[in-house]
């Protein structure tokens, strides 16, 4: 035992050993186990954009980013092993986005009280929105609740505006992560008059028989999923088992890759899903990839994974966090900042239009501005719809907002019972 | 020649039957107590306490709790995982329902909680035995997550259904919550680690521990000698969950500070106490730390060599990983089938006659 404890101590030096004077940014990522299927292309899509960065620009600012991967299988001691493992990594880790919302609640205090912002994007904790609470976590550019709102928003339009009566089954992961959106669905049943039913599944997902025969026999007019990684698949599967009109499910963002409903076949056309970023490869930002990262063969992972939902997604956020190293950059003044600066690059990022299209992605996101009082966007999102044939999600309506009503007094009592729980005074 | 008995001389049965009876052994074991609380704490970071030691102590408790049940008495249960999420909710309850009262008893209490569940569970091991028993036991993993996924009681109705840890001090320094400096939660762990090993080590050589080898080797038998079957099996049963409940308690309020029942406390969390029990060796007080040893420490070890070490990619890292500690799994128990305990046995046995073995 003593032997191995000494091995250790020299293997944790050697992990610690290279110091880099780069702006460090860790991804932890997941490219084993039942989640991995959705790890990959996000990570691949993340990893990408910041290799285009180093290779095409050298860097943001003439500061390489400097990115270590770290693999937690989707599990929160070994996401936690991450955190601790490369928090100090050359100058010290500047942003964390776990991609997992139980990794994420886990770090929420931690790298608070480290000082090192939390990138949540579109997961994690719902009411990190209110940044006068929690000062260190950012989740725009929208969050589980609005998603919840988006897809009840759609199927009021698919009935003209009314669906009282109207039966809908919450098909969830039987965690943190697939409660988050009941609450909202109870409250925008008691507004809209539909009748809500929950049924959840466990992790991993992989049997779901009971679930679906449930779900047959209740006959709901629609079903909304919040699922992740295998879970998915099954479902997708069971739905066009038992024959599910495709077109009346609909998945939450992370319920919507192609490696999810591919599986089902042709069955799967019509399968929808809510998404706050565009789909496809149709972007100038792409032929760049290609040309720097790709054809160098410094693509991450088996790079096969390029234009898919969740490698935009991974570009989508690495893109974020450049921009926000930006801001950061221009606000102190300095290339090399830490992460308090890079906090307040965060706290005063504001994606335009304008700036999107210079980036080489046109109408790639919802246009938002971060501000004290709100870390989390302004609710924007679109329903994506899949075509087997063409083997890709299309968007099948604009950008629309969502429930804000709703949407914000849940934020603001949930916020307020977690800044009475942890005795916090709000900032602004 | 350095490891020997010799000149080492006994004269009272007190001094006979100490844990560590060889003079080498006994120093050794100071010499790692003093290390452990009286320079480890003023070495370790954040990294070295999260990622190594606490998961170490914690799972190390567990091992123990689990192997006075399997291993001294025989009863074997997959239900750990279920019942360290008695351990930890019970600690939850009692640290959100009691703030005024300090964390330490809160943890010992949460131990009785999960012990007087681990009994009621334990009631069917009277009639039914083995692999019955286990699957019995597996039904109580299950139907204790599915408990605390289902009850908003025990999550105080939180939204999501997670349980956050809230800061508690102990004699005014913080071991729980974000807040706490590492030394702080490890000397809190230790304390906890040490005093279980020492009830652990003194029950199983006392009475209590000799009844359950007995119910372990034939329970018709031990019935005969004079063993009540109902007492020996449901103390094993009490007291193997009132480590593991110290052990879940630990888990959830000093090392992780926020838990997700399901994946926390699933049936992994069953398996992997069970693989520290056997491969460290069943009916071993020192099994107990070396399995939990081998199976916290090298993923995290092997880690570090192939990825910071050598700069390997993640996911091959990982999945080598999976391949060296299961290999290392089958050719441990291959070569020695019980458990790194009886190799450090074998090991002292042929020190002790080195470098004449005739």
């Amino acid at each position: 035992m003593k032997q191995t404890l000494k091995i250790a101590a020299i293997a944790a030096l050697m992990a610690t050993g290279p110091a880099l004077a780069d702006l460090t940014i860790p991804d932890t990522s997941y490219r084993t186990g039942p989640y991995a299927p959705n790890g990959i292309p996000f990570s691949d899509g993340y990893q990408d954009y910041f290799t285009l960065l180093n290779e095409r620009d050298g860097g943001i600012g003439g500061e390489r980013i400097n990115l270590v991967e770290c693999e937690t299988a989707y599990n929160t001691e070994k996401g936690v092993e991450c955190y601790e493992a490369t928090k100090s990594a050359g100058n010290g880790a500047l942003l964390y986005q776990p991609l997992s919302t139980g990794i994420a609640y886990q770090l929420i205090p931690k790298a608070t009280a480290d000082g090192i912002p939390l990138h949540t994007m579109g997961y994690g904790r719902t009411s990190a929105k209110n940044g006068s609470v929690f000062e260190w976590v950012f989740n725009y550019p929208a969050n589980y609740w609005d998603a919840a709102s988006h897809a009840i928003t759609h199927i009021l339009e698919q009935n003209g505006g009314d669906i009282s009566g109207k039966k809908i089954t919450l098909l969830y992961h039987n965690s943190a992560y697939g409660k988050e959106p009941i609450r909202t669905l109870e409250e925008l049943g008691r507004k809209h008059g539909y009748e809500l039913t929950t049924v959840p599944v466990d992790h991993p997902g992989q049997e779901q028989k009971s679930q679906w025969l449930q779900i047959r026999r209740d006959r709901p007019d629609y079903v909304i999923m919040w699922g992740w990684g295998a879970m998915n698949q099954v479902a997708v599967q069971e739905a066009v088992n038992i024959r599910f009109p495709m077109e009346n499910f609909i998945g939450n963002w992370y319920s919507g890759a192609e490696s999810d409903v591919r599986g089902a076949g042709a069955g799967a056309t019509g399968y929808k899903t809510v998404t706050f970023h565009s789909l496809g490869r149709d972007y100038p930002l792409y032929d760049e990839i290609q040309r720097y990262v790709v054809d160098a063969g410094k693509a991450a992972g088996a790079g096969d994974q390029l234009g898919t939902v969740l490698y935009n997604r991974g570009l989508y956020a690495a893109m974020l966090a450049a921009e926000a190293i930006r801001t950061a950059q221009e606000i102190h003044g300095v290339s090399a900042i830490n992460a308090a600066q890079l906090r307040d690059g965060m706290e005063n990022l504001e994606m335009t239009e304008a700036r999107m299209a210079a980036l080489g992605l046109p109408n790639f996101g919802p246009e938002f501005k971060v501000t004290c009082e709100n870390h989390g966007g302004n609710g924007y999102g679109a329903i994506a719809q899949w075509d087997a044939a063409a083997d890709e999600f299309r968007l099948i309506t604009d950008y629309f907002q969502s429930d804000q009503e709703i949407v914000s007094s849940l934020i603001a009592e949930d916020s307020a019972a977690y800044a009475a729980e942890n005795g916090i005074t709000p900032r602004c | 020649m350095f490891y020997r008995e010799a000149g080492d001389f006994k004269t009272s049965y007190v001094d006979d039957s100490q844990t560590f009876p060889i003079r080498v052994d006994r120093y050794g074991y100071y010499a790692l107590l003093a290390v452990a609380f009286g320079v480890l704490p003023f070495l370790v970071n954040d990294y070295w306490v999260n990622a190594v030691l606490l998961p170490f102590l914690i799972y190390a408790i567990a091992a123990i709790g689990l192997n006075i049940l399997v291993g001294y008495c025989g009863q074997v249960s997959l239900g750990t995982g279920g019942f360290m999420a008695v351990g930890a909710y019970a600690c939850y309850k009692l640290m959100t329902g009691f703030p005024e009262i300090n964390i330490f008893f809160h943890v010992i209490l949460s131990g009785g909680i999960t012990a007087a569940v681990c009994v009621l569970f334990g009631l069917p091991s009277l009639r039914i035995k083995g692999f019955y028993l286990a699957v019995a036991t597996l039904a109580a993993q299950f139907f204790l997550v599915w408990l605390f996924n289902r009850v908003g009681w025990f999550y105080n109705y939180s939204a999501s259904g997670q349980i956050n840890a809230p800061e508690r001090t102990v004699f005014g320094i913080a071991v729980t919550g974000a807040q706490n400096p590492p030394w702080a939660a490890y000397l809190f762990c230790l304390v906890f680690t040490v005093g279980c090993a020492l009830i652990a080590r003194n029950l199983t050589r006392g009475m209590a521990g000799r009844k359950w080898m007995a119910i372990r080797d034939m329970d018709i038998a031990a019935e005969i000698i004079g063993v009540n079957p109902l007492k020996a099996k449901l103390t094993a049963f009490a007291v193997s969950g009132f480590f593991v409940g110290i052990a879940g308690a630990l888990f959830f309020s000093v090392y992780l500070g926020a838990i997700e029942v399901g994946e926390a406390f699933g049936i992994n969390k069953s398996f992997l106490v069970l693989f520290m029990v056997i491969i460290g060796g069943l009916g071993s007080i020192f099994g107990s730390f070396a399995g939990a040893a081998f199976l916290v420490l090298l993923p995290v070890f092997l880690k570090n060599v192939l990825v910071g070490g050598l700069g390997w990619p993640t996911d091959l890292a990982a999945h080598l990983e999976f391949m060296i500690v299961g290999a290392l799994i089958l050719i441990f128990l291959i070569a020695e089938p019980h458990g790194l305990a009886q190799l450090w046995r074998v090991t002292k046995e042929k020190l002790r006659l080195w470098p004449f073995p005739h």
